[in-house]
């Protein structure tokens, strides 16, 4: 099998440690990933905000890219839906010379893009990634890796799994952060109303840290705790997943005596034999995709 | 009894974000929104929760309203043909001033200079009230929620509640302020206890029904195959309305209608649960054409275009004319919970209004004013109002199609900067080596603004629209060297000991965040 990283624009620029972490766990379970320099964006920002015309490129260059890879894994919930579901329609809407190539390559691309938990838990087969996280955690499912995606309790199950971890439920999780993409800066007030509340949530949760699958609302939510000195931290689930050892700023939690022996991340070893029976298992992908409908 | 005055209108509401600036500020109105917002937001999760095939009814309801926007002209006759069997008589309306003037009409005719008003979304669409008044004919509101807004000279936050921003006390003072005016006035001491309200309210009304010789109502469905039109509501007023004045006269948009009796099984699950959050509710009038003996003895059918065939044209906004008004979309919306409805501009607030008002303002077909394209980016796109639509309606994919409306094809305020924003964006998503310039640039400009890696409040002037950010929000800055460098520098982490490999913790790179 052959699996690409997209790591997708903003993580690229922004939070590249979030990339290094999904190598990581990849190659803990075994699997090498490939990074096809070739990619830039998905386009989302333009198509969220009506630029279509622009945005049509982008996506055209991402199904050119992916095309080769049997899997494309993106450590972003909104960028993977904004593949599954935006770029078939801007292919429909592509007219002229290569549009029915573009077509025919989305058709085949896009429903092969899986955010990461959708990736370790349907297509690896996996919920122990063999990490080790002595904290408190909260986690928000952002809108569209829960709406759009669909991914369910995947993540969560990929927490419970993670030695030392406490997952502190946080109160009214579904209810969206205010990011927004562009709506961050065109209702720049009212996204901060929105965020501000979900910052409570997050704070009455007593969590140390605030997980999720999309750094761009980890951002947001993040800027405002920031804002607010509230010392929570905001960690992406990959970032978590990939963690062997207390985060250096925070008190273990509770106690950070260890149950289970951590493999060593450098020589991870064989397998935790249910990795690596549904690694060999699979060449199929059983996803079955699970939109909010 | 006062001279008939013309009641506040939309006209004047700045573009959305504006409109939002102002509600935002007004922290008596936040409570009230979410406190009922939660409340209803509850409830209905409650109801809906307990319906094992609820998904099977929405998409019931989905389909049986596509089946009638793709045979409308059909059915419109079928129903003009079924009403006209049944003794009502049906008018054809293709705008707001000509519903209004056959509104007018009919009560001139009947010598009337007032009318009692069951709740309805299409009369106030339309600006009735105002051109009744304007013909010296007085429309009172007989649903609670509107009769309170009407009192208070105030205008609409929502589709069901419209008088949701306003709580109790604030309530009895328009009681004790506005009745008298009206009609009957507010007890003397009146309290702000429900039941105290409430009678207020009851007596008040009282008098209008027994007196009114014109009702003029709303409908929430008409079968085509049976020429029966229905109204949902929970109080009973509109029950008053539709059986005791002589004269009934029913402004229903075109998009309202159902082709038979049995699909009136589908809605009436799927609404009462979704609206107000209850199993049924409690009053369900229905009437078929004028019945000797019982009830009015005309009745009259006003079929409303208003832009609603333009939106038909449209292959993507067309779902919104599915709507069947519950306004469980307005109820679990983020932005709606925060702003209220006035900051929307029009009677239509929340999501279903910021698809549904710029569609019935031409954003299909032409440019449109600032504050109708400032509608669809009053959304996160976080799609709780599609979940929530109990004829699943996908409110995103039609605001992301508006936006391209507007943006692709010209029709809004061209926003230069942006264009040219995007332009360039794009040009530097076009090829991987002009997004590593891009990246440089960003992790360069860390040395400027780095405080411990985090930006905090920069000048608007200096920021452009990242002072939008920055006013509430610290922004991380770039760390010097993105994913791509590193995985070429390190083939991926396998050439040095790098942190992705070494086993030391990897955070989010937000460390002071
Ligand atoms: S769009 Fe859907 S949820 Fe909103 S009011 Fe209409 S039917 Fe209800």
């Amino acid at each position: 099998m052959r699996i690409a990283l997209f790591i997708t624009c903003f993580n690229d620029t922004m939070f590249p440690d979030t990339g290094k972490s999904v190598v990581r766990v990849l190659r803990r379970l075994g699997h090498e990933v490939e990074f096809p320099y070739g990619q830039t964006c998905c386009g989302q920002m333009h198509f969220n905000t009506g630029h279509r015309r622009e945005a049509r490129p982008i996506a055209r260059g991402f199904a050119e890219t992916f095309a080769p890879y049997d899997a494309v894994v993106t450590p972003s919930g909104s960028c993977a839906a904004m593949v599954r579901e935006g770029h078939p329609v801007l292919a429909e809407g592509a007219r002229g010379k290569g549009a029915d190539r573009f077509r025919a390559q989305v058709a085949e691309v896009a429903p092969r893009v899986y955010e990461f938990s959708e990736f370790l838990v349907d297509v690896l087969g996996v919920t122990d990634v063999g990490a080790y996280f002595p904290h408190s955690v909260t986690y928000h499912p952002t809108c569209h890796s829960a709406r759009v995606l669909g991914v369910g309790d995947r993540p969560v199950r990929l927490l419970r799994a993670v030695r030392g971890l406490q997952l502190a439920p946080l109160p009214r999780a579904a209810e969206c952060c205010g990011f927004g993409g562009t709506f961050a800066l065109k209702n720049a007030e009212t996204s901060t109303e929105i965020g501000r509340d979900k910052a409570a949530a997050v704070l009455e949760s007593g969590a140390q840290v605030l997980c999720a699958g999309d750094n761009s609302c980890l951002m947001h939510i993040g800027g405002l705790l920031s804002r607010q000195h509230a010392g929570v931290k905001i960690m992406h689930l990959a970032d978590i997943l990939a963690a062997t050892g207390p985060h250096p700023d925070l008190p273990a939690f509770p106690s950070g005596d260890l149950a289970y022996p951590v493999p060593d991340p450098v020589h991870p070893g064989p397998l935790p034999p249910d990795a690596a029976a549904a690694a060999a298992a699979r060449h199929e992908f059983p996803f079955e995709k699970g939109a909010a409908r | 009894m006062t001279a008939v005055r013309p009641e506040p209108t939309f006209l004047g509401i700045p573009p959305f974000p504006e409109a939002a600036h102002t509600a935002l500020a007004d922290l008596h109105l936040r409570a009230n929104l979410r406190k009922a917002t939660h409340t209803i937001r509850e409830r209905r999760a409650a109801v809906v929760g307990e319906m094992p095939d609820w998904e099977k009814l929405r998409r019931a309801g989905a389909a049986i309203k596509d089946d009638v926007l793709a045979h409308l002209p059909r059915y419109l006759e079928q129903l003009e043909a079924s009403v006209t069997a049944a003794g009502g008589t049906v008018h054809w309306a293709r705008d707001a001033a000509e519903a209004n003037a056959i509104v007018v009409g009919i009560a001139r005719e009947h010598g009337t200079d007032e009318v009692v008003k069951i709740k309805s979304m299409a009369t106030q669409e339309i600006g009735l009230n105002n051109a009744l008044a304007a013909a010296g004919i007085r429309a009172w509101e007989t649903d609670l929620a509107e009769l309170i807004v009407q009192l208070g000279h105030d205008l609409p936050s929502h589709i069901l509640v419209p008088a949701v921003h306003k709580n109790r006390a604030e309530i009895r003072d328009i009681f004790a302020a506005g009745m008298g005016d009206a009609g009957r006035p507010a007890p003397d001491g009146l309290t702000d206890r429900p039941a105290d309200l409430a009678e207020a309210a009851r007596q008040h009304l009282r008098e209008k029904f027994l007196r009114a010789k014109v009702a003029v109502s709303g409908g929430n469905f008409a079968v085509a195959e049976t020429g029966t039109v229905c109204v949902v509501e929970s109080e009973g007023n509109g029950r008053m309305c539709l059986t005791l004045p002589d004269v009934l006269i029913t402004v229903l948009g075109i998009e309202k209608l159902l082709p038979t009796w049995q699909d009136m099984e589908v809605f009436l699950q799927l609404l009462p649960r979704s609206s107000t959050g209850e199993r049924m509710n409690p009053y369900t009038s229905m009437w078929t054409g004028v019945t000797e003996g019982d009830g009015p003895r005309s009745f009259h059918l006003v079929l409303l275009d208003n832009g609603r065939t333009d939106v038909l044209a449209d292959p993507v906004g067309r779902q919104a004319l599915r709507c069947i008004r519950c306004s469980a979309c307005l109820n679990v919306c983020p932005v709606y919970e925060r702003t209220g409805g006035q900051a929307y501009g029009s009677v239509y607030p929340g999501p279903i209004g910021a698809v549904l008002t710029p569609q019935l303002r031409g954003i299909n077909q032409h440019d449109v004013d600032p504050q109708t394209a400032s509608l669809p980016y009053a959304s996160t796109l976080c799609g709780a109002c599609r979940e929530a639509c109990p004829v699943d309606i996908d409110i995103p994919a039609i605001l992301t199609r508006q936006r391209a409306q507007l943006a692709d094809l010209g029709r809004g305020p061209v926003h230069r900067g942006e264009q040219a924003a995007m332009k360039a964006a794009a040009g530097a998503f076009a090829e991987p080596w002009r997004l590593g310039l891009a990246q440089h640039a960003a992790s360069f400009s860390r040395h400027f603004i780095g405080r411990k890696g985090k930006i905090g409040k920069v000048p608007r002037l200096l920021a452009g629209p990242l002072a939008g950010w920055t006013a509430s929000r610290d922004a991380p800055a770039a760390p010097p060297e993105s994913f791509r460098s590193w995985f070429k520098r390190t083939d991926g982490g396998l050439t040095e000991g790098d942190p992705a490999t070494a086993g030391s913790p990897a955070d989010g790179g937000l460390e002071e965040l």
